[in-house]
């Protein structure tokens, strides 16, 4: 199988680039998403520079790094928002170079932000329904009349996102607005609206921040559950190291833009350079 | 007690999903349908209908236009007056060029043009953002006034540079032109207004309106969730173009007669602005409130005096009406920035617990 | 090919052969654009304080010339009219702060938008109701301005400059001077553009918002008096004012929304580039292309530099 060698590629590029140990075993084969050589600037502030790493179908991938890092901006990147200047990436094999967001979410790629980004003035029930956007069709004729196919249409994407409300325990909060909500259910409800575009490839920024500590114990529920009953690969940003090294395969560490590790949980935590990075490095 | 919800249940996402959820929606819907197609006609004067209803049902469907642009859609329009005048315009031209079409076909055909025109002044759009794009659909606004006077074909080249509504009939029966009462102008334009706001209500719940939301709410988010910018915010522009201009040819063929460019100006636009805004952003409902709270208003504040036995100025009257507009405009957006249609829902709140005031949530 | 050259050719030599008459289209250009950037200038005032798009700006040219005018027409000598139409600007914009700012604050930018539109409402109702709708002269000679004209005889003919023009761009330059030292040297000055920047970080070192706002809508207040004084002089006072002054909207697209030497720079540019193009391109599409010419050139202009002349790039975030 293609896959079994490209992985060893994979693995064989994670050893030349970085200077953390590739992972001792990896349990996944096949190869979702490649970011090769990417960097990307504004005016001549390099947000990101040259970075390339890979996330298999699957995995848990976290990405870390001190703020300012450029995790949020290599999360735009990978969905199309930004344009790198320099760089590939693949997804499901296939390189491209620019990219409209709104083909990346067609092509299976979701995303929730680092500052909840729910649409304010409609009800959670609507907020999730927006998420199936791109798996209804029924055209403007339809929608006029509003019985049968478009009736129909509607009512199908209801039952799945009516499981997805189960699944995450937001029932109760159903028809309410999101803007008044308090912010750990925002942040389910946008994890749900993710969800229902049933992508193969998650983007979570920062998915637990300013929650306490039952909230991430939740949120960390619903993530893994997503991760292991759906089979969906999720790549994280996240400050908070339990969680992280908890939750993920592997992880790959940015600073000012620059990658410096990239491996198990494990191995990232006892590089010299990641301990660096947060510490700060006496001279 | 009145307006009691319980008992009510939902077996089905279908029930769930329906426009009027509540039976008592339903029943006051049907009420208002009732009089608005059998008592007004039936009872009502013909002052009543010619010149309070008709320009009411005006200027309400041009405010479920602009409703759709700014409430739905998020996409600031000061030009909706051009975009009727566009409507207007065209249905002249298409009941003169071709005499023998049905005048509702008409009508309801000339509403295409303005979509067309309201897409070309929506392309902007996709690179303009906000406030400035007011300033584009402000320059819709005077060029599409300078082109009603400057080209003269769309008048068809008439000394007065006024488009002059023909005689049209139905079955026999004069639909416009001076000898077309105002009861038979009255249901025809109550028939298109009912059917239009309808098909606007299933659209805005569907997959479409839904799109338009998304990117009012969060722009950036609703791209990234596939929503096609071009495709929602044109199709936005494209919809409710197409309602300012059934609404702008229904105002010419069905109220006034004949117009001149000044019945599209940027003061009616505000006028249509100012409705939106009262009655409620993002409430098809609102737009009916605000249409009639803005029309029925100077009304009202013209027949006081003489009432009260006081002798004022009728211009001096309309001062008066422009600042309690103004005022209740500030009022609205800092004590409820949802309208009419938000006090209209308060209300039904309250109704729903009463007498019992502390009995639900 | 006619059209190609009535639109490249025609106009150029026109314009070659008769230099006197370009100069003197350029001219009125000119004094129409400090116009234009007069009111711009009250828009940038407060849009930069306070985040709000004070569409009554028009309106409030139009109030306090009106203003001005009819309290020496009540018999007010003209010196202290103007002191008086002052002081009705600074009750205005203390009214306009307590009244409708103070409860609209964090709302959305639309919002304020509206609400001022409302306020417009309200001045147009008050104004006519007070001051009648009549145009009215402006006491041009009472204020002490300059009337008359002096030719200048230049390439065989005559440029023709009215006193009352050179005036209003003399007196344009000198307030943009003052409200320049005015920012950047005064306390207030400070405030002001430490507001400008964050609202909350302005709050934290005890920097009171409601003052600030007061201050410059009474700031924007007197630019519009003089605004409105040097309107008048030049046609009359009426209401019609509000309308044109919409063009304001377009010089700001030009030049930024927060940009003072932006908000000058564009309503010049507007101001010379619509008289030019009226009369030497007018006849191509019809004359009254004025209406519509500013709109037209700053939505085009947004399409290739969506940030205005002066603005920086825009880079979204999430």
């Amino acid at each position: 199988m293609t896959d079994i060698s490209q992985t060893a590629d994979a693995v064989e590029s994670l050893d030349t680039q970085s200077d953390v140990d590739a992972p001792e075993t990896l349990r996944y084969t096949e190869e979702l998403l490649r970011v090769d050589n990417v960097s990307l600037s504004f005016g001549g502030v390099n947000a990101i520079t040259d970075i390339s790493f890979n996330i298999m179908k699957g995995e848990v991938r976290a990405i870390i790094g001190p703020n300012g890092a450029g995790k949020t901006s290599m999360l735009n990147v990978i969905n199309g928002f930004y344009h790198p200047q320099k760089g590939v990436i693949s997804f499901r094999g296939k390189p491209r170079r620019r990219m409209k967001p709104y083909k990346a979410a067609a092509s299976g790629i979701a995303r929730t932000f680092q500052n909840v980004a729910l649409f304010k003035g409609m009800s959670t029930l609507d907020n999730i329904m927006s998420g199936r956007s791109l798996k209804m069709h029924r055209g403007f004729l339809w929608q006029v009349i509003n019985i049968g196919p478009a009736r129909n249409e509607e009512i199908e994407h209801r039952k799945r996102v009516e499981e997805i409300i189960d699944f995450l325990e937001i029932a109760h909060i159903r028809k309410q607005p999101v803007g008044k909500l308090p912010y750990g259910l925002q942040k389910r409800v946008e994890l749900g609206r993710a969800m229902a575009m049933e992508p193969e490839l998650l983007l979570l920024d920062e998915p637990m921040a300013g929650m306490n500590l039952e909230e991430k114990e939740d949120m960390s529920r619903f993530i893994i559950d997503l991760n292991t009953e759906f089979g969906t690969t999720i790549a994280l940003i996240e400050h908070d190291m339990g969680v992280v090294m908890d939750l993920a395969d592997r992880v790959v560490v940015l600073d000012y833009g620059k990658k410096i590790a990239d491996g198990t949980p494990k191995a990232v935590q006892s590089s010299q350079e990641v301990i660096d990075a947060y510490l700060g490095v006496a001279r | 007690m009145l307006y009691r919800e319980a008992g009510q249940f939902k077996t089905s996402y279908a029930a769930d999903q329906a426009m009027l959820p509540i039976l008592q929606d339903r029943i006051g819907i049907l009420v208002i349908l009732l009089v608005a197609f059998v008592g007004i006609p039936v009872f009502a004067t013909d002052f009543f209908m010619g010149s309070i209803m008709i320009p009411f049902l005006v200027f309400a469907l041009a405010a479920v236009g602009l409703n759709i642009l700014t409430g739905y859609a998020g996409q600031l329009s000061l030009g909706t007056g051009a975009f009727m005048g566009v409507g207007a315009y065209s249905c002249y031209k298409i009941t003169t060029l071709f005499p023998d079409t049905n005048i509702i076909i008409a009508i309801l055909l000339s509403g295409v043009f303005s979509a067309i025109i309201g897409v070309i002044f929506g392309l902007p759009s996709l690179r303009i953002k906000g406030l400035y794009l007011a300033i584009t659909t402000l320059a819709a606004q005077f060029f599409l006034e300078w082109c009603f006077i400057r080209i003269g074909w769309l008048y068809n080249y008439n000394d007065s540079g006024a488009i002059e509504v023909p005689q049209r009939k139905i079955f026999d029966i004069a639909v416009t032109g001076a000898s077309a009462t105002p009861m038979v102008r009255y249901l025809v334009i109550v028939s298109i207004v009912a059917v239009l706001s309808l098909v606007a209500a299933n659209v805005l719940r569907g997959r479409i309106g839904r799109s338009w939301m998304m990117i009012r709410d969060m722009d950036i988010a609703a791209e990234l969730m596939g929503i096609r910018p071009l495709y929602a915010k044109l199709s936005a522009f494209a919809f409710s173009s197409y309602y300012c201009g059934v609404a702008g040819a229904l105002m010419v063929f069905m109220w006034l007669g004949s117009a001149e460019v000044e019945a599209f100006d940027i003061n009616h636009s505000f006028l249509v602005l100012f409705m939106v805004i009262i009655g409620g952003m993002g409430s098809i409902l609102g737009c009916f409130l605000g249409a009639a709270f803005i029309w029925v208003l100077p009304i009202v504040m013209r027949g006081l005096p003489s009432l009260m036995g006081l002798d004022i100025l009728a211009a001096t009257t309309e001062h008066i009406t422009n600042i309690v507009i103004g005022v209740l405009i500030i009022f609205f957006l800092i004590v409820e920035p949802h309208g009419l249609a938000r006090l209209w829902q308060i209300g039904k709140e309250k109704l729903r617990s009463w007498p019992f005031p502390y009995a639900s949530s | 090919m006619e059209l190609l050259n009535s639109i490249f050719v025609a106009p150029f030599v026109d314009m070659a052969a008769y230099p006197d008459f370009l100069i003197q289209v350029i001219w009125e250009g000119f004094v129409a654009g400090v116009l234009y950037s007069l009111i711009a200038l009250g828009f940038v005032l407060i849009y930069k304080a306070s985040g709000v798009f004070n569409f009554a700006q028009g309106i409030m040219v139009v109030f306090s010339a009106l203003a001005l005018v009819s309290l020496h027409e009540a018999g007010v000598p003209a010196w202290l009219a103007v002191v008086l139409a002052i002081g009705i600007m600074g009750v205005l914009a203390v009214s306009i702060e307590r009244l409708v700012l103070r409860k609209l604050v964090n709302q959305h930018d639309a919002i304020l938008l509206m609400a001022t539109i409302g306020l417009t409402l309200i001045l147009k109702g008050v104004g006519e109701l007070i001051f009648g709708g009549e145009p009215k002269p402006m006491i041009t000679e009472q204020l002490g301005l300059p009337t008359g004209s002096t030719d200048w005889e230049v390439f065989d003919g005559i440029v023709i400059f009215q006193h009352i023009d050179i005036a209003a761009a003399v007196i344009a330059v000198l307030m943009v001077m003052a409200l320049g030292v005015f920012f950047s040297k005064t306390r207030i000055g400070r405030a002001l553009r430490a507001v400008a920047d964050d609202h909350q970080a302005a709050l934290s070192v005890g920097i009171s918002l409601h003052q600030i706002w007061a201050i410059v809508w009474f700031a924007s207040g007197i630019v519009a008096l003089v605004t409105g004084i040097m309107w008048g002089a030049r046609s009359e006072v009426s209401f019609a004012l509000e309308i044109i002054a919409l063009k304001a909207l377009a010089v700001l697209i030009l030049g930024g929304f927060t940009s003072i030497p932006g908000a000058i720079v564009g309503g010049l540019l507007i101001g010379i580039g619509e008289k030019l193009f009226e009369v030497y391109w007018g006849a191509l599409f019809g004359s009254g292309v004025e209406a519509w010419f500013a709109y037209v050139l700053a939505l085009i202009f947004l399409l290739f530099r969506p940030q205005g002349l002066f603005g920086e790039r825009i880079i979204e975030r999430v």
